[in-house]
């Protein structure tokens, strides 16, 4: 378990799930899509592409779905690493 | 009362509505607009089996019952029974996407909850296969309680068994939901209930989605993925003007021989020259701009369909943030290339009201295809065909340039809008970026179909009358001998007056005289320019002297500069300005517009008029 890792900082490509989302820190349609779009505690997620240079925005796949979304947003995604699997 | 019973088909954005629905009504399908919103209404008949017609109507797409934006109000609205844009439906066809279930299925939940007959297509089943994850529908249809017909809208697979399925429901309208009852409200506890009935319904899953993955890695990779856009983009272009050649070649021809026929079957006259001077030298001359609108209409509905304009919008959406918007805007902006009310049409998916005000303001300095033959015959005319650095054509770098006048002009005013009128917290950009499909072929000629439809009623309608009114003001009152028709005509009398506005830009009577019409639609500046000189042609009174000609007779250099510099920012389309008018819900921010644009056009023409003049051209 990594503390305090969310979905802005989640490295690529690496197998994690939601934790918690920070409802407070958005504003409600944002909430509002982003419980639409399918984020809730328990999902599966991973970071698939995000722009190199500075702020732009996130593609992750969470559940079956891709989705884009801007790094303030990500960053309300708290999530944990999944264990690695067995060697 | 009603003779046909109502079908509503509804489901989330990217479950392939549109293909199932254009599977099910082939081309016998309706586009029209909810009263009061501008929600596209897309309706279609179908036949069952035993003949009995259906009336289908494509709901937009939304992803719960709780609205967002108009379109996703008129669905809510329509399957509740609510807002009187529809009678209420006799059944529904919940399309899910079969890859995407534990999403999909949380609002076909609230749909089911609805009480009506429902069947769900288990839509995209293949790309689920693809996917590596195989369903089983009739536990998804012991779990839904309702039945499910899995589907492969884009190969009509499955189709049949819906209809088949659709008429068991509409036949029988004894509702069969006891299973799911007890519908949770909260977003969360459906959301858990749906992923429950999706586990349920997998029978097995293999998590590869290589293809998809291996695409986005080169369309979303930070250095390529800019440099393919781009590329696109430029490809685009290209094919607007070269491949669109022949066809018009084609139409003018036939506007020469009809005009042609005409003048030889019919006695000189009022007529004829109603005919030929008024309806064929106008229509015409729009008419011939239908192959270029077509070529990048197709571009962009391919780029829709595969998928790949979302991909789009995630790459413009750092450069879009900047100026203070979305990367959705970018789709609306593209779309404004081609015409601007589909654009601000598209704005609809634009959550936020001053992210989409912002987009909706600045969507008309996009280069709609309607300028296109304004700058074509004013470069032509006066734009030497030379080669600067060897190989690059004069003629199409001072298009490129007016292109990218627009959308400099544009980032500048979102720029400053939304430091002023739009102030206010951007709303971000959140979208779900769907898999990657073929287009087909079917799909795309549909909707090519429509726009081809839409364009040529206009060109048949409101731009026919206008160069028919304009005509008609030209032609009267008669010029005794020796006086200049269009001066003594009285067009050419309110013309005058304007000329007195316009002369300190540079702008002549004749120019004056096509901006009133032109307010109908850009393009028809062309038509009224060619009306002008067909009527009043003192040197060459057998009107054989081409628009062309007559532009290097009349029209100084600077004069063309700040006329082209004029067609960049005007506001000159009553379409725009209508369609803004709708979704904006009042006339304040089509006023605000034709405002800014207006006075940004003076501003403009004039710099280049006398910047022009100074610099001795």
């Amino acid at each position: 378990m990594t503390a305090n890792l969310n979905l802005e900082t989640l490295p690529r490509h690496q197998a994690a799930t939601v934790d918690s989302i920070e409802w407070t820190r958005l504003a409600t349609p944002e909430a509002r899509r982003l419980r639409e779009l399918g984020f809730d505690a328990g999902v599966s997620i991973e970071v698939l592409h995000r722009a190199r240079f500075g702020g732009g925005p996130i593609a992750c796949r969470i559940g079956r779905m891709t989705v884009a979304l801007r790094r303030a947003v990500a960053g309300a995604v708290r999530v944990s690493l999944d264990p690695l699997p067995a060697e | 009362m009603h003779a046909s019973p109502l079908v509503a088909m509804v489901g989330n954005p990217n479950a392939g509505k549109s293909a199932l629905f254009n599977a099910l009504t082939g081309a016998r399908q309706k586009v029209g607009n909810y009263p009061g919103v501008t929600v596209e209404r897309h309706s279609g008949r179908l036949s069952l089996d035993d003949g009995r017609p259906v009336e289908l109507v494509d709901l937009p797409g939304t992803y719960s019952l709780d609205p967002v934006s108009a379109d996703e109000r008129v669905t809510v609205d329509v399957v509740t029974g609510r807002g009187g844009f529809e009678r209420r439906p006799d059944a529904m066809i919940v399309v899910v996407d079969a890859s995407n279930l534990d999403n999909h299925l949380r609002f076909a939940l609230q749909l089911i909850a609805l009480k009506l007959p429902v069947v769900v297509a288990l839509n995209m089943v293949d790309l689920a296969e693809r996917d590596g994850l195989t369903l089983d529908p009739d536990v998804l249809a012991r779990e839904l309680g309702v039945p499910v017909v899995p589907t492969v809208a884009v190969r009509r697979r499955g189709i049949d068994v819906l209809k088949a399925q659709l008429g068991i429901l509409l036949g029988q309208r004894v509702p069969t939901r006891d299973a799911v009852d007890a519908v949770p409200e909260e977003i969360g506890v459906l959301q858990r209930r749906a992923r429950q009935i999706a586990d349920a319904a997998t029978v097995s899953e293999t998590p590869t989605r290589r293809w998809n993955h291996a695409l986005d890695a080169v369309a979303l990779h930070p250095v390529v993925g800019p440099v393919l856009l781009v590329s696109l983009l430029f490809v685009m272009f290209q094919a607007v003007f070269t491949w669109s050649e022949a066809p018009i070649a084609v139409i003018e021809g036939g506007f020469t021989a009809l005009d042609s026929a005409i003048k030889s079957v019919m006695p000189d006259g009022f007529l004829r020259s109603l005919l030929t001077d008024g309806v064929i030298a106008g229509v015409g001359a729009v008419v011939v701009f239908l192959p270029q609108i077509l070529i990048l209409f197709a571009f962009i509905l391919v780029l829709e369909a595969s998928g790949y304009m979302v991909r789009a919008a995630f790459l413009m959406d750092r450069m879009m943030s900047r100026v203070g918007l979305s990367g959705r805007a970018f789709i609306p902006l593209l779309s404004s290339f081609a015409c601007a009310v589909p654009g601000i049409m598209a704005t609809r998916t634009i959550n936020d009201e001053k992210d989409r005000l912002t987009t909706i303001l600045i969507a008309p300095l996009m280069t709609c295809s309607a300028r296109l033959p304004v700058y074509t015959i004013i470069i032509g005319a006066f734009i030497p065909n030379t080669r600067v650095a060897g190989f690059v054509g004069l003629q199409g770098l001072v298009l490129l340039v007016l292109y990218l006048l627009g959308i400099l002009g544009a980032f500048i005013a979102a720029l400053v809008l939304r430091r002023t009128v739009t102030q206010g917290a951007s709303s971000g950009f959140m979208m779900e970026m769907p898999k990657y499909q073929m287009p087909r072929f079917r799909d795309v000629a549909i909707g090519l179909w429509q726009r081809a439809y839409i364009f040529l009623k206009r060109a048949g309608t409101t731009i026919a009358l206008t160069t028919v009114i304009l005509w008609a003001l030209l032609s009267f009152p008669k010029a005794p001998e020796g006086q200049s028709q269009v001066n003594y005509s009285v067009a050419g009398r309110i013309a005058n007056g304007i000329e007195v506005a316009v002369r300190p830009i540079g702008f002549n009577r004749d120019i004056a005289l096509a901006l009133i019409p032109a307010m109908a639609a850009r393009e028809v500046a062309v038509a009224a320019i060619g009306t002008v000189y067909a009527v009043d042609d003192p040197e060459d009174a057998k009107g054989e002297r081409t628009i062309v000609d007559n532009l290097r007779h009349r029209w100084t250099l600077p004069t063309a500069l700040a006329f082209l510099m004029w067609f960049v920012f005007a506001p000159q389309c009553i379409s725009t300005i209508a369609v803004t008018r709708r979704e904006t819900n009042g006339w304040k921010w089509p006023l605000f517009m034709i405002g800014y644009l207006f006075a940004a056009a003076y501003i403009m023409a004039g710099l280049t008029y006398w910047l022009a003049v100074a610099v001795g051209l």
